[in-house]
């Protein structure tokens, strides 16, 4: 299995890369066509941040496991890196169509939804780490 | 890339076979209302079978296709949206509110004709 994949994002063509391989990754570990539309989607959303407010940035896929009592957990773990403006107030960007470009403001509240873990680290003047998991049951 | 515009009598039908990108999705909401202009269409069906996934910017780019679409005076109908794709639309609290949808082309047609007649 493909343990990790980078893709670079400072065009559109990024968004769709980045897209493409967690589809791909996604079907390794044996997801669901539901939640692969899932979790590529959650992938669009933070790909298309990062090319709309901060220009460039990474987005990094790995597979990850848990080992529980009951067995192995599988998932794949998401992580969307840049170095733009960060984010100021993170609770009004988790709310429901807040946005600051004309969007729907439906991209990282879905995101959470979409996902089953979701943790934003963004410092103003610095850029933004948002890493979410999604696993497999 | 453009997505392919089919004329039939005063419809037009649209087959969305390629991965949407933005430029793309963009460039077909710009295609599709000239098309509509030029042909004085009354009634658009867009078919979305082959689509894997819909994000926030791509359903609002559908969403505003249809409104000016409408404000044109040609009613849109979406059909074969996958199972998949819906529970992510709904999961993600997007409501494609008053957009007409159908299984598929043949019934999406069937409801144009209805619409307009009705
Ligand atoms: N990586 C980022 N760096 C800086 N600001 C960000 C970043 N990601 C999101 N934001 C801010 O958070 C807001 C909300 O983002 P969200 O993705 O939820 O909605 P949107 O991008 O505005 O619209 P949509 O995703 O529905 O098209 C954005 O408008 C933007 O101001
Ligand atoms: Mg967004």
């Amino acid at each position: 299995m493909s343990v990790q994949s980078n893709v670079e994002v400072r065009t559109e063509w990024g968004i769709v890369s980045a897209r493409q391989a967690g589809r791909n990754l996604a079907k390794e570990i044996g997801f669901s066509s539901v939640d692969q539309a899932r979790i590529t989607t959650a992938i669009s959303e933070l790909a298309r941040n990062i090319y709309l407010y901060a220009e460039k940035g990474e987005i990094i896929i790995e597979a990850v496991e848990e080992i529980h009592s009951t067995g192995v957990k599988h998932g794949i773990k998401i992580t969307a890196k840049d170095k733009g403006p960060g984010i100021k107030n993170i609770r009004q960007v988790m709310e429901d169509g807040f946005t600051t470009s004309g969007g729907l403001g439906a991209g990282l509240p879905g995101v959470k939804r979409l996902m089953d873990e979701f943790d934003i680290d963004s410092v103003a003047g610095e850029g933004t780490e948002i890493t979410t998991i999604k696993w497999n049951s | 890339m453009r997505i392919p515009i089919l004329k039939l009598h005063d419809y037009l039908l649209i087959s969305v076979q390629v991965e949407l990108d933005d430029q793309t999705a963009l460039q077909f909401q710009e295609d599709l209302l000239n098309k509509i202009h030029q042909e004085g269409s009354s009634g658009v069906v867009i078919d979305l079978t082959s689509v894997e996934m819909i994000d926030s910017f791509i359903a609002k780019v559908l969403g505003d296709v249809v409104e000016m679409s409408n404000l044109m005076g040609a009613k849109v109908v979406l059909t074969g949206i996958q199972p998949a794709v819906a529970i992510t639309l709904i999961d993600m609290g997007i409501m494609l509110d008053e957009v007409p949808t159908a299984l598929d082309l043949e019934q999406g047609l069937d409801k144009l004709q209805q619409e307009l007649e009705g």
